[in-house]
């Protein structure tokens, strides 16, 4: 799947910390596939008095807006499985845990991070119904607008943005490298063989 | 040549290739792999026709839903998984090692364990190796000084396939604790105290280096403790230069090297270590004698506080937004703002998980319990071993007749109620002393509260009843 620009309605969801296990309980971890996990997205929040998954106007929005340390907790990719199945493909918040936003990007969900700053006035217009509150996610251009002309700048790592923007299969991209990774191989064996073969 | 960071070092030792975007191809030669991360990645490699590149760098076990009760019968016969789903997870990682060729330890093998537990022990885990798991608490490997960190399942597919991950280099931060730590301040008191003052993001972007005194005096098991729970700060991964106590403990374990590549070896890795002069990113400096031992009050691991304190007060928070996130944490616990936390009672004790169940984590806790009884407020109270290597040396050591005799049950290896994914669930609204790493809501269980803890703590709070000061139970200093 390839991307350029998302708009429309977001998640105003606004919190920080938001852990993988919120994002998908363990009980869902027990799954030998990556799909239907969506209903059991953010289950733990929802139960706890987080309204907008559950809100109509909401229902079917692309972009979620959060707060800082976003998926941060477990390295389960359950956790992007869960946001994809719900039609997320693009998460916005001041940053995000490492494991999760890697876990994002393989799954093609796109981690803009933004200045905090910027979040209350997302967050607004988040929250404003009907054609005041669709946002647009510019991932050419690397910038976030709203309908009254207000513009944020995302960052997102040079490699993951090219990725996916072109769509592009990473171990086939890897498996080109084949002869470089025999090299290092061949190196480690005769400079550290005890780092050559462990069981 | 620049100085250079530990980390920086062991990156550059394992770039395969390097693209101008900043990313490289990093080489990978260590791989634990577990029921929960893998079944979708050998799937993956299945419908792609490829076989598992290094066989010999990888190595299998089940452990976060194997139960921990008896796995044979008298007749040592397996025990059937009772919930269909652990079930069916546990034997695809059966059929996929055996399809693929990977070394495995079954659930009923003496090695099995938490995977974070079993690398260390066997010396699967190596100084300078990079290591990788389909689990955030890989990060506990770098006490052995290898750079080791949690991916998730499409990275484990990726590794499976090439031996290699692409990725950014992290930026570097020191952690330093020099000075002495007080009397029953433990490993886990350190690591709380770290993530207290950085915050749960504070590591975002970041690998850590523990240096200073207080880490270069703890055991390895200690530094486990400390570099597992790097990730609980946000950090990439936490890394300890390997030293004399590394060289010591990693001796004649089995898969470490042996003889004349053993003495190699230890040459190599005692230059191991950051040069003179390096720049860190960032730089956190904190005095041994102001941690004390310590017990979460909320829901991420940051919400930490000493013992002999209280939980926080609203009004100690000016901003809107922290302020509704304390209160939030504060209801789901039931903990009033401003309660003493030895006030805090206690229901049920969990004493395991990756980063409290080694040898020392159950003497320390056996220590508190020799010659005491649980609370009779305990409902539930459980000893999970790491490995089955651990268990062994437990009873060897008489450890298992201290915790019955106190009221505890003695069970088999596994991850357990660190994520109840097996039968070891905190019932709703039970509220579980636990030398676990995370206190998030619904962790341990829907409705569950956690507090996070050392095991000589959390043993503490089972024989109270309630959150105790572990320095009234063992005694003033020797």
């Amino acid at each position: 799947m390839t991307m350029s620009v998302v708009a429309g309605r977001a998640y105003p969801l606004g919190l920080s910390n938001v852990d993988t296990d919120q994002i998908i309980g363990s009980d869902w971890l027990k799954t030998i596939s990556k799909v239907g996990l969506g209903q059991g997205a953010f289950a733990a929040l929802r139960e706890n008095g987080v309204t907008v998954f559950d809100e109509e106007r909401y229902m079917g929005s692309e972009i979620l807006v959060a707060g800082a340390n976003f998926g941060c907790g477990s390295s389960r990719e359950h956790a992007a499985w869960a946001i994809v199945d719900i039609g997320i493909r693009v998460v916005i918040a001041p940053s995000f845990s490492d494991i999760f936003s890697s876990n994002a990007f393989k799954n093609g969900i796109l981690t803009a991070v933004v200045d905090e700053v910027a979040i209350p006035p997302l967050m607004a217009f988040a929250r404003t119904d009907g054609e005041d509150g669709i946002l647009k996610v510019d991932l050419i251009a690397q910038v976030i607008e709203a309908p009254d002309g207000q513009r944020w700048p995302f960052r997102i790592d040079p490699f993951r943005r090219e990725c996916l923007i072109d769509g592009l299969d990473e171990i086939a991209l890897t498996r080109t490298e084949g002869p470089a990774i025999s090299a290092h191989e061949a190196r480690v064996a005769l400079v550290e063989p005890w780092l050559a073969g462990a069981v | 040549m620049t100085p250079r960071t530990l980390y920086e070092k062991i990156w550059d030792a394992h770039v395969v290739s390097s693209r101008d975007d900043g990313t490289s191809l990093i080489y990978i030669d260590r791989h634990l792999v577990h029921e929960v991360s893998s079944a979708q990645a050998f799937e993956g490699l299945r419908k792609a026709g490829l076989p598992v590149r290094r066989t010999d760098l990888t190595l299998a076990m089940p452990d976060h839903n194997v139960p921990t009760t008896p796995r044979v019968d008298a007749a040592g016969k397996l025990i059937p998984i009772v919930d269909p789903a652990s079930a069916i997870q546990l034997a695809a990682l059966e059929c996929n090692v055996a399809e693929f060729g990977v070394p495995f330890f079954t659930a009923t093998s003496p090695e099995q364990g938490i995977v974070h537990v079993v690398g260390p022990e066997q010396g699967f885990t190596l100084p300078g190796c990079t290591l990788v798991c389909g689990d955030s608490h890989t990060a506990a490997h770098g006490a052995l000084g290898a750079l080791a960190f949690g991916i998730g399942t499409t990275e484990v597919e990726h590794v499976l396939a090439t031996q290699t991950l692409r990725m950014a280099r992290s930026r570097s931060m020191e952690i330093r604790v020099e000075g002495k730590l007080g009397h029953g301040v433990s490993a886990k008191d350190v690591i709380l105290a770290v993530i207290g003052r950085i915050g749960v993001g504070g590591g975002i972007g970041h690998v850590i280096e523990y240096r200073g005194s207080v880490f270069d005096a703890m055991s390895i098991e200690e530094r486990l403790t400390v570099a597992n729970m790097s990730i609980e700060a946000g950090a990439r991964a936490g890394l300890f230069a390997p030293d004399e106590t590394t060289f010591a403990y990693l001796k004649g374990r089995p898969m470490a090297p042996k003889g004349k590549q053993w003495d190699n070896a230890v040459a190599r890795w005692r230059n191991l270590r950051g040069d003179d002069g390096a720049v860190f990113d960032k730089s956190i400096s904190i005095d041994a004698s102001t941690i004390a031992p310590s017990v979460t009050w909320g829901t991420n691991p940051e919400q930490v506080v000493s013992i002999d304190s209280a939980a926080p007060r609203l009004e100690d928070f000016a901003d809107e937004g922290r302020r509704a996130a304390v209160a939030r944490a504060l209801d789901y616990m039931g903990i009033a703002p401003g309660q003493a936390m030895v006030d805090v009672e206690v229901d049920h004790v969990f004493i395991g998980s990756c980063t409290n169940s080694r040898i020392e984590d159950l003497r320390a806790a056996a220590r508190v319990l020799e010659g005491r009884h649980l609370s009779p407020r305990i409902q539930s109270a459980i000893v999970v071993p790491g490995s089955g290597l651990v268990k062994r040396m437990a009873e060897a050591e008489g450890l298992d007749t201290i915790f019955m005799d106190a009221g505890f049950e003695w069970r088999e290896p596994g991850c357990s109620a660190c994520l109840g994914m097996n039968p070891d669930v905190i019932p709703p609204l039970g509220r579980c002393a636990s030398t676990s790493n995370r206190n998030f809501v619904g962790r341990q269980g829907p409705d569950a509260r956690t507090h996070l803890m050392s095991p000589a703590m959390a043993a503490a709070a089972g024989v109270a009843g309630h959150l105790a000061d572990v320095r009234a139970y063992i005694g003033e200093p020797a």
